[in-house]
């Protein structure tokens, strides 16, 4: 039962901090993402269309860019989420597929899952699309770093013998 | 290939409104493109570490790619990416950063395009990009 306290109060720390991880971002507030959902290993973000993010002023067509850097914000807060303590990443590589052209005037949504850890290395895939995930814009795959060179959890909350206990984030099933 | 101009080039990142809002211009050299893209402090990705973020390196080198193939060929409509690559190598610090764009193959339909993207060394890239753009008919 504190084993599932634990967990609890970790994913409310996770909620509490996950907006401030894209308000926080300078590049991420200049384009307009917006936080919208977080889980052990997995972040969702959206991003509405603006006539700043165009690509191609003939078709009104978003930048392929600022979808790079929306699944790149996307997988890397996934990623934080997926370590045992939260610790900043930064990306190593990120490979992205343009299924189709993104339609004007429509949110983006972009959904992450970082399926494995290693100590300091994050995988993570990540898809875009405008509501309905079957037909999405882009996809990703990316892998992220972590930057942070504590290897003791700073975190009280996680130096309790209970939480040594807990799965690897990327092994609990939303 | 005609000879190339500054402003002709200026022409075809007025057509990408997003390149206009990261500010980038070109830099020619004889038939050699480098595009900059200007330190702002909104390209910041990692406050902390006063680190660019990915994405807006990843947009930069995608559309270096994009206004080299349109140099290369002219087409009616700007090219498209398929799928891109990128491998980010050091942190861009807070500097112009500047990219120059190779064209490894140019098919009819297909080109596949190698960015180098770099702060103060040529040699010590902070970021490249490989991928595939689908080129629009003439």
């Amino acid at each position: 039962m504190e084993r599932e306290k634990i967990k609890q109060q970790k994913l409310e720390r996770l909620w509490q901090l996950a907006p401030q991880f894209i308000e926080g971002t300078p590049h991420a507030e200049f384009l307009g993402m917006k936080f919208v959902a977080i889980d052990f290993g997995r972040a969702t973000l959206s991003l509405p269309y603006a006539k700043k993010l165009i690509g191609n002023a003939q078709t009104k067509v978003l930048h392929g860019g600022v979808l790079t850097a929306l699944l790149d914000q996307a997988s890397g807060l996934a990623a934080v989420s997926a370590f045992e303590e939260m610790r900043p990443v930064a990306t190593l590589d990120l490979r992205i597929d343009y299924m189709r052209a993104a339609a004007p005037e429509k949110t983006i949504i972009a959904e992450a899952h970082c399926y494995k850890v290693t100590r300091h290395i994050a995988f993570v895939r990540a898809i875009a699309h405008e509501g309905d995930i079957d037909d999405p814009v882009a996809s990703s795959q990316a892998s992220f770093m972590t930057t942070g060179a504590s290897s003791k959890p700073k975190d009280p909350l996680l130096r309790t013998k209970a939480a040594k206990d807990l799965p690897p984030a990327s092994k609990v099933k939303p | 290939m005609s000879v190339l101009s500054e402003s002709q080039i200026a022409e075809v990142l007025s057509r990408i409104p997003y390149a206009q809002e990261l500010a980038v211009r070109p830099l020619l050299m004889g038939d050699e493109l480098t595009l900059i893209l200007p330190y702002a402090p909104h390209i910041i990705g990692n406050p902390m570490l006063q680190a660019l973020h990915g994405g807006a390196v990843g947009a930069f080198m995608e559309t270096a790619a994009i206004v080299q193939l349109w140099l290369m060929g002219e087409p009616k409509h700007l090219p498209k990416p398929i799928g891109v690559n990128i491998d980010y190598l050091r942190r861009g610090t807070t500097k112009d950063t500047y990219a120059r764009a190779v064209i490894a193959r140019q098919g009819s339909r297909v080109a596949n395009v190698r960015v180098r993207a770099w702060q103060d060394n040529y040699d010590n890239p902070i970021s490249t990009l490989h991928g595939n753009f689908l080129i629009a008919k003439v």
